[in-house]
């Protein structure tokens, strides 16, 4: 069973991405804003990230590339809107397999006893956007079992 | 599947009405008359989800004698799952590794507060496993 809750709901073009870490908030945080640590968690652990460069600030940019086994290459860029803080990072995102389309990310961290929870708000430009974002920019093998089939039936009558 | 029927599919699963006449079908075919019981809802306006459903291809319909017969497609949802999965494992197996990170993070002190100003050329270090 996965922690991380993903909330797709259809029509609206936006995806909500929450986890609770048992780390301090601050410490989540620090794993955002600094590249030396953000290398090392962001993507599967079968894709290399490397990072040009992350300048975790107003107006700041970002770029950064991952790639796969069979060595292809994906780039990733943005700028950060306001300082980052505690209360929220926010910042654009592209994927430069698809320019023009981008969209705006907003990761805030509250305290949840010993825990932070981590809440992570996707604002695509349109649902389609967010349908095709989300299916070309991840082409790689997925499981596509019946469990998964009746985990999102479960989801979605749940919802 | 085409973007445009991945839309059909979403948008018909838009309506709780209609998860739940998919969650009924899921465990077997059903008339419109038993579709239409649980709800305070007359028989021709669960015909209009049916219908919606059955554009969707998400249901197909057949007949016994004078009662019309749905059926659960798979097939469709299936696609959207595998659409969420993509997105699901990214970020699972990003946090999973973040998990990792702040454990070891918490476990050696001393790594002195946050450097994420800095603007540097980082890559990826050997101890992610």
């Amino acid at each position: 069973m996965s922690k991380t809750q993903i909330t797709a709901e259809p029509g609206i073009p936006q995806i909500i991405i929450a986890r609770e870490f048992g780390a301090p908030r601050d410490l989540v945080y620090r794993a955002h804003v600094d590249p030396e640590l953000l290398v090392q968690w962001l993507g599967p652990r079968d894709l290399a990230t490397t990072i040009d460069h992350y300048d975790a600030r107003n107006g700041g940019t970002w770029r950064y590339t991952q790639q796969d086994p069979q060595g292809n290459q994906y780039g990733f860029h943005g700028v950060f809107h306001g300082d980052p803080s505690l209360d929220a990072i926010v910042q654009t995102f592209e994927f430069e397999g698809a320019p023009g389309h981008v969209c705006l990310q907003t990761v805030t961290f509250a305290e949840h006893g010993d825990a932070t929870l981590m809440r992570t708000v996707v604002a695509f430009q349109s649902v389609d956007d967010r349908d095709q974002m989300v299916a070309s920019d991840m082409e790689r093998g997925v499981r596509d079992s019946g469990d998964r089939l009746d985990e999102l039936f479960i989801k979605l009558a749940a919802a | 599947m085409a973007d445009d029927q991945l839309s059909l599919v979403f948008g018909a699963l838009a309506d709780p009405t209609r998860r739940a006449i998919l969650t009924r079908l899921a465990e077997g075919e059903a008339t419109v008359a038993e579709l239409a019981a649980p709800f305070s809802m007359s028989q021709p306006a669960i015909s209009r989800h049916l219908k919606v459903l059955e554009h969707a291809g998400l249901i197909s319909r057949s007949r016994r004698a004078t009662a019309r017969l749905s059926h659960l497609e798979a097939e469709p949802l299936r696609e959207v799952t595998t659409w969420l999965a993509r997105y699901q494992r990214f970020w699972d197996e990003s946090h999973e590794r973040l998990d990792d990170l702040l454990a070891a993070l918490q476990a050696s002190p001393g790594t002195g507060p946050a450097s994420g100003r800095a603007a540097t050329q980082a890559t990826q270090k050997g101890n992610d496993t």
